[in-house]
């Protein structure tokens, strides 16, 4: 017999059952069940509780690393950090991931605009008060031309190389020609370690807030998250997109994604996340129509698993 | 006259009857909560889809009494956090129990005889489970979230969904995590559950060689009506 004759007259076997029938009782099964797994839950619940690491803050991190903040800060202000040159659905600075021809993150567009000095630098340090010679400086910068700008940014930048955090967490650098930023960095310090800095970069059109992209971008583009993700085993190299903090299961079902993001060309691929989901993709859609799959719908019938299954019917026969 | 219309003198079929005659003719009362079950239903593999829904049943409700007291709460009181322990380990006992029993459906080839919607419905409902926790970690509001939603952003963004789904917005995060995702998973778990009523757990395999005597059964006919 054909294998397709062999599907087609099992299918049609497999519609209705002939056979005895024994009593059942569905609800009181629903109610063992639900027992059991709130038993279960609760006690998982009290011997392993769940994780509850506190968020860090830019506070936080502007007092317990200034000068990577500072270098983050100026990095935003250059333009130079990953957020700063991300593309879409940031700004217009990068091309954005792509396969083939098929350039969705680009043709998405600008959803979310962020102008990393604008934003994340000069706008706060416009609303800082009490520092005379702020407004002054933050107005030179502005109007300086953009050679001049990348001047600055780079002397200072190379400057915090050899920053040593001085009292009171303020950095010192050597002496050099820093224009405005020798002015503006210290006060953004300042700003971030007073706490200022945190709601400034919430703020928005309205009262109410819900929406942190600009505070966790900031951090992001720094080396706060990172350093605490990597001492948790978080980092993508560590299979860290299904852990989280602590000895806990995590998101373990995303074993098989994250699994890619570790091997070629994946792993060296600057378009690895779209990549990555066009792989699931295929996979996602091979799993939902396993039934209509030759092979991988002939696997059951070959694994002889079935019989363990049925073995109590298979001995009825 | 069209063949449609109704016989004169009677009223026509409002929409509800019709509904409900539809309804009660796919899925009899004594079908959809069933006292009897084929015989060969006799294997613990049978228990995780049960154990699956009872599991979803826990996480739905220690979510909402989590959703009752707020997102901040269980940070900052005892009580809060056991009902977020219940909440994550149920969500953990969901996946593994419904790991299992997709293995144990996909063992029995559980599509066959017309079963292949039962199949789908099962496997986006698992797959839609999925986006449905990661927004529950990234509407935590801890160093978890944080990281979460800044590593899973570049992916969502890399597929053009980050300008309708930012994980970096917790707002918009909560919101499908304690409405639009949970109403997907339900819808998808109950036409899913139906299913399986309407057209029973799936019969074993023939054994190879010749047919052997059937069982007898022990009850009236069903009707035939596994289309799928």
């Amino acid at each position: 017999m054909k294998r397709r004759e062999r599907r087609a007259r099992e299918n049609e076997a497999a519609r209705q059952w002939n056979g005895g029938y024994r009593p059942y009782d569905l609800v009181r099964e629903f109610a063992i069940a639900t027992g059991v797994v709130l038993v279960l839950t609760v006690v998982l619940a009290i011997v392993f509780s769940s994780p509850d690491d506190p968020p860090s803050t830019i506070k936080q991190w502007s007092r317990s690393d200034p000068v990577d903040f500072v270098t983050t800060a100026v990095s935003e202000l250059d333009g130079s950090s990953t957020t700063a040159g991300y593309g879409p659905p940031y700004n217009h600075n990068g091309e954005g991931q792509q396969i083939w021809f098929v350039h969705l993150q680009k043709w998405l567009g600008v959803s979310h605009p962020i102008d990393t000095a604008k934003d994340f630098v000069l706008a706060p340090l416009s609303a800082i008060t009490g520092q005379p010679a702020l407004p002054g400086a933050v107005s030179a910068y502005r109007s300086a031309g953009a050679k001049q700008q990348a001047a600055w940014t780079t002397a200072y930048g190379s400057a915090l190389g050899k920053a040593t955090v001085a009292a009171g967490d303020s950095i010192s650098i050597p002496a050099g020609s820093y224009g405005p930023l020798a002015t503006m960095m210290p006060s953004l310090l300042s700003f971030a370690q007073g706490g200022g800095l945190d709601g400034a970069l919430l703020t928005s059109r309205q009262f109410y807030q819900t929406d942190y992209t600009k505070p966790l971008l900031f951090m992001a583009d720094g080396g706060v998250l990172a350093s605490r993700a990597k001492a948790q085993h978080l980092l993508g190299t560590q299979w860290g997109m299904m852990n989280e903090t602590g000895s806990y299961p995590g998101q373990v079902w995303l074993w098989l994604y994250t699994f890619w993001y570790q091997i070629k060309p994946f792993s060296t691929s600057p378009n690895a996340d779209i990549l990555v989901l066009a792989v699931m993709g295929v996979l996602t859609l091979a799993f939902v129509l396993v039934p209509l799959l030759p092979g991988i719908s002939d696997l059951p019938r070959r694994i002889p698993i079935y019989k363990l299954i049925w073995r109590d019917h298979y001995r009825s026969l | 006259m069209s063949s449609g219309a109704p016989p004169e003198g009677a009223a026509p079929k409002s929409w509800t009857v019709a509904l409900r005659e539809r309804a009660v003719a796919a899925l009899p009362p004594e079908k959809l909560l069933a006292d009897e079950q084929p015989s060969y239903v006799s294997s613990w593999i049978y228990v995780f889809g049960v154990l699956s829904l009872a599991s979803l049943g826990v996480i739905i409700a220690s979510g909402m009494i989590l959703a009752l007291k707020g997102p901040g709460w269980w940070h900052f009181t005892g009580v809060g956090h056991f009902f977020n322990s219940v909440h994550l380990w149920s969500v953990e006992l969901f996946f593994f129990v419904m790991v299992i029993h997709l293995w144990g459906k996909y063992l029995m080839a559980a599509w066959r005889g017309g079963r292949v919607r039962t199949w789908v419905t099962g496997a986006v409902a698992f797959l839609v489970a999925i986006p449905c926790t990661l927004t529950g970690y990234v509407s935590q509001q801890n160093f978890d979230a944080q990281w979460i939603s800044t590593q899973a952003k570049d992916s969502m963004n890399a597929a053009g969904v980050g300008s309708f789904f930012n994980l970096t917005n917790f707002g918009q995060m909560y919101s499908y995590h304690v409405l639009l995702l949970p109403l997907a998973v339900v819808g998808l778990v109950v036409a899913h559950v139906l299913l399986v009523r309407k057209h029973g757990v799936v019969p074993p395999f023939e054994l190879p060689g010749p047919a052997p005597e059937p069982v007898a059964s022990n009850r009236p006919a069903v009707d035939a009506e596994a289309s799928s």
